[in-house]
């Protein structure tokens, strides 16, 4: 077992763990504590109401929905991409790797004109042909799960990519030359070992879209209780003066990310467990390897 | 033969890795494909796997052409450098993998594992993941692996190039029992030697693309066919435009031998049991050599810094001429 290693602490180390600890309560810890306190300053009243709205329940449930397929997408999406970045080489990898962080560079309410510009109805580039099959983008759901797909792409593939590195080929080498077909070789070696970065890259990409709001603000249309999703509901009810409501809707919303936080640490921490308990089981390793000279 | 490679060639962009190779690889052998780093043993291990393709030419396996196979279609055992194991999964697990994928029955494959376990001498740790065993049980775990689908060949890149220095000897002497327990046509790569010459039947020497010469440890130690592999097989000094072993040439204290040639030792180092002379021709151009006799030898004839001596090799001795072909 590796010991920590026992650093002096001297005024500098103090003073520096002040500042970053000041840095995250200003920043990060206070708001989001005055958020949860707002909401329960006239008890569970609020949060309750939000459920007898109908309009407001539609708002989280179109939410949920539009996070979830999107994320689904990019789960999906992500992990081809990543393993095309890293397995393969072709004309053009460096210009898709960096297409691939457009998204987190360019604003989203550009995202949602751009959108606009290629799938409206009306005047869009490829949308009047859609709007012939009978498919509405812009102004309905596919539109925000667009938008909400194009903000939160790169979160899979930026997590995904440095550990598809980092195992290399020769397990996946290996198991072909062992019979295993390419289909065989991701799901029993490559999926197994990218399995964290990949929960992880999940987890970023459902919060990220549950909290997307420019994007969706353009291309949403925002209609209430049929294209409004939880974030313009929060900007509503904020421009309505109606703060209580506003604080309500937006601690369901920071609870669903902090869950999902916890969530994935309980479960790293539970797979680390279990690897504890498996190279403890018995005497330590050292001691019960032979040799390397017995074997013979 | 139960490999025939025929006239490979692999470049990598400007780099010629392989250049018209032809090797035969008999069956039921270990073979050693021997050469320094970068000379394409590994390139042409890799062809004969599947896991690279050649440029031109062709792999034939037990008498079927395996050039357009791809890796899981040639039936080969494939044991890396640094292991491959499967991180994830438990050492018997790794084991049974090539037979879960040929969907052999549970039974089946339970009682083939313990059975490779056990001849890997790790059945004790089939349950462990490959993060708790050692270096050398890892790459046995490897071998096991390699084995469980009774593979056409097993081809082991540099096996134990990754484990230090005494289980590297320790597990080299393991696989040669091995092999004659299992007579799996078997080739391995290595930059090593000793390790070949030690544990090899038929050795392929391999630099810079060519193969430099093909025979048994003996014909390469006692004929070498060029400089280069005389010089690779072990140390070598120069004596009279010739290369010899140091062992192969002889000292006298006294002069009357026909041919010999006087000289003056100027160092020596003792290395164990075996002391390393540096002799100096007492001729005009005053050439080094190094001359190694034992200890005892050194003793027994009073052999120190500074005096005069007369060389002459061995009789029989293995030479080459310097810088040229035979």
């Amino acid at each position: 077992m590796a010991s920590r290693r026992q650093v002096r602490k001297g005024p500098f180390t103090y003073l520096l763990r002040l500042a970053v600890v000041t840095y995250l309560v200003l920043l990060v810890a206070w708001p989001v504590v005055l958020v949860v306190t707002h909401t329960f300053e006239g008890g569970t009243a609020t949060l309750t109401g939000i459920f007898s709205d109908p309009d407001l329940v539609a708002a989280l449930e179109l939410s949920a929905y539009a996070a979830v397929i999107a994320t689904a997408i990019n789960t999906l999406f992500g992990v081809v991409v990543s393993l095309l970045l890293v397995r393969y080489e072709f004309p053009g990898k460096r210009i898709m790797s960096a297409l691939i962080d457009l998204p987190l560079s360019v604003s989203p309410i550009v995202v949602g004109l751009a959108l606009v510009l290629v799938y409206a109805g009306r005047d869009g580039w490829f949308g009047p042909t859609l709007e012939g099959w009978g498919f509405q983008i812009i102004f309905a759901t596919p539109g925000i799960i667009l938008a909400t797909a194009f903000v939160s792409l790169p979160l899979v593939i930026r997590e995904v990519v440095p550990v598809l590195q980092e195992i290399g080929t020769e397990q996946e080498q290996a198991a072909s030359s062992l019979g295993a077909s390419g289909w065989q070789t991701f799901w029993r070696i490559t999926l197994p070992s990218i399995k964290w970065a990949v929960v992880y890259g999940v987890v970023l990409t459902l919060a990220r879209s549950l909290g997307e709001f420019g994007a969706v603000k353009i291309v949403s249309g925002n209609f209430s209780g049929e294209t409004r999703t939880t974030t313009l509901a929060v900007e509503e009810k904020y421009l309505n003066f109606d703060q209580q409501g506003a604080y309500a809707l937006s601690f369901l919303l920071a609870s669903v990310s902090v869950l999902s936080i916890i969530i994935v640490f309980g479960l790293r921490a539970r797979g680390a467990r279990v690897n504890e308990t498996r190279s403890h089981s018995g005497a330590p390793v050292a001691e019960l390897a032979p040799s390397e000279g017995r074997t013979s | 033969m139960s490999i025939e490679v025929k006239n490979i060639n692999k470049r990598f962009g400007n780099f010629v890795a392989l250049e018209n190779v032809n090797v035969s690889i008999p069956t039921g052998q270990l073979t050693a494909l021997l050469g320094p780093s970068g000379g394409g043993k590994t390139t042409l291990l890799r062809i004969i796997a599947g896991l690279d393709t050649a440029d031109e030419g062709s792999v034939e396996i037990e008498g079927v052409d395996a050039t357009k196979l791809p890796v899981q279609k040639r039936n080969v055992g494939f044991v890396f450098q640094h292991y491959a194991a499967f991180k994830h999964m438990s050492v018997a697990k790794n084991v049974a993998f090539g037979l879960e994928i040929r969907k052999q029955p549970k039974e089946e494959i339970r009682r083939r594992v313990d059975e490779l376990l056990e001849l890997v001498h790790l059945s004790q740790f089939a349950n462990r993941l490959p993060a708790q065993l050692s270096g050398g049980q890892r790459q046995r775990m490897a071998l096991a692996r390699a084995l469980a689908v009774e593979p056409t060949v097993l081809l082991l890149d540099e096996p134990f190039g990754a484990l230090d220095a005494k289980v590297r000897k320790e597990l080299r002497e393991w696989l040669r029992r091995l092999h004659d327990e299992v007579h799996v046509t078997t080739v391995f790569v290595t930059h090593d030697q000793e390790e070949a010459l030690e544990v090899s039947d038929e050795i392929v020497v391999i630099n810079e693309g060519r193969v430099e010469q093909v025979g048994s440890p003996d014909a390469l130690y006692d004929e070498p066919a060029n400089d280069f592999v005389m010089s690779f097989l072990g140390p070598t000094t120069v004596l009279d435009g010739k290369l010899y072993r140091p062992h192969d040439i002889e000292v006298f204290t006294h002069p009357g031998i026909e041919g010999s040639l006087p000289a003056r030792i100027v160092r020596e180092l003792r290395v164990g049991f075996e002391v390393r002379l540096t002799v100096e021709l007492l001729d005009a151009a005053h050439e080094e050599i190094v001359v190694t006799v034992t200890r005892a030898h050194q003793r027994s004839m009073g052999l120190r810094e500074g005096i005069d001596v007369w060389l002459s090799p061995t009789h029989a001795a293995a030479a080459v001429p310097v810088g040229g072909l035979n």
